[in-house]
């Protein structure tokens, strides 16, 4: 007999390709070989899969139909099964899977559709962090806010669209009612945070994007200024630093270290 | 605009952003609020389990049914072989994405200005 890791790829291997029989000596209560208990095994496996994309991405799901869903969820199953068991986590490629995916083609907007719903679950699932009480900014000596460093919420995910895909989104989930969109009606940044324990999905001006990035790629509040005038010459910090404490999105700040030696 | 227009801008920025947050209450919660929370809404989630309003979630089949996931009238024939990358292959999306479409059609696309 096959040492069992082996048994066990060749079992894994054949469970999602279809074409190849089913793994031999998998026989049934009757001794004999069971292809089609196999088969009950298979379906079971990709069923409950894309059972859960259609948990994760309710608004793609309403707004390509459940057949079209089922299809589409199959075939990405198939080119990326999931790596863990935590099924919660399943379905981070399944946006970019989308983007490829011919028949979605007639719809542009719903990869970035999925983006959203992505980046709500990895919100839902983000370690707890406080949001930090405004105040603590007015202790701070002006001249060191411009190189100070701001951490962000864990749960916070920004996401860009060309297209209006929060607006889309926001038809497609609960209490929504679906109503003509142009898709060429402009673009829409979005943030998506979980300050506390419900998840937060709104709108960002132009140049937020960029604003939230650089502060999340650790740099300064100035440099994150900097680029987000790049994107949008008449980008607000105040209102927008008003909007992100107000949404819960900073948990804390670090000084640039001193350098001034007396 | 210099790095010292900046460096000021900044200044002021966060001075009025916390201003202007001084009118509205504090969202921050304890840590001692935000479990309190937690529990009532965990007791809500049992109230709604008991009573039948929710479903619990299965996910292994309970022993002795080997019965298809996907229920009564499906197949269970093993997994579909066909290729949905194929431009043969004829895939139609009718869910609210025909609701939403506008006269132009689903993927009228004219470039931004």
């Amino acid at each position: 007999m096959q040492p069992l890791a082996e048994r066990q790829r060749s079992f894994a291997a054949a469970l999602l390709a279809p074409a190849l029989p089913a793994p031999i000596g998998l026989i049934g209560p009757d001794g004999e070989p069971s292809p089609r208990r196999f088969a009950v095994y298979r379906n079971n496996v990709v069923v409950g899969l894309t059972e859960t994309l259609k948990d994760a991405f309710p608004a793609v799901h309403r707004i390509v139909g459940a057949d079209f869903f089922r299809a589409m969820a199959r075939a990405y199953v198939m080119v990326e099964p999931p790596r863990s068991p935590i099924m919660l986590d399943y379905g981070a490629g399944f946006p970019d899977f989308i983007q490829g995916f011919e028949p979605a083609a007639v719809l542009p907007y719903l990869a970035d559709v999925a983006r959203i719903e992505r980046a709500w679950t990895e919100a839902y699932h983000a370690p707890e962090a406080s949001p930090i009480d405004p105040k603590a900014f007015t202790t701070i000596a002006p001249d060191e806010l411009p190189g100070m460093r701001l951490m962000l919420h864990p749960s916070l995910r920004v996401v860009r669209s060309e297209f209006p895909a929060l607006t889309i989104w926001q038809m497609n989930v609960a209490g929504g009612i679906p109503a003509p969109v142009d898709p060429a009606a402009g673009g829409e940044d979005v943030l998506v945070v979980r300050p506390l324990a419900d998840v937060e999905v709104r709108s960002i001006p132009e140049g937020s994007l960029e604003f939230i990035q650089a502060l999340g790629d650790g740099r300064p509040v100035l440099a994150a200024l900097e680029a987000a005038l790049t994107a949008n010459s008449r980008f607000d910090l105040s209102g927008n630093l008003s909007d992100l404490l107000g949404a819960g999105a900073l948990v804390g700040y670090r000084l640039a270290p001193d350098t001034r030696r007396p | 605009m210099s790095n010292r227009t900046l460096s000021a801008l900044v200044a002021g920025a966060f001075v009025a952003a916390v201003g202007s947050l001084a009118a509205t209450p504090a969202p921050a919660q304890s840590k001692a609020e935000m479990e309190k929370m937690m529990k009532e809404k965990q007791a809500a989630t049992m109230k709604a389990l008991e009573g039948g309003k929710m479903e619990k979630c299965f996910g292994v089949a309970l022993k002795g049914q080997n019965d298809c996931y996907a229920g009564a009238g499906t197949t269970c024939a093993g997994t579909s072989t066909v290729d949905y990358q194929g431009n043969a292959f004829k895939l139609e999306a009718k869910g609210s994405c025909v609701t939403m479409q506008t006269p132009k059609g689903p993927g009228s696309l004219t470039p931004k200005a």
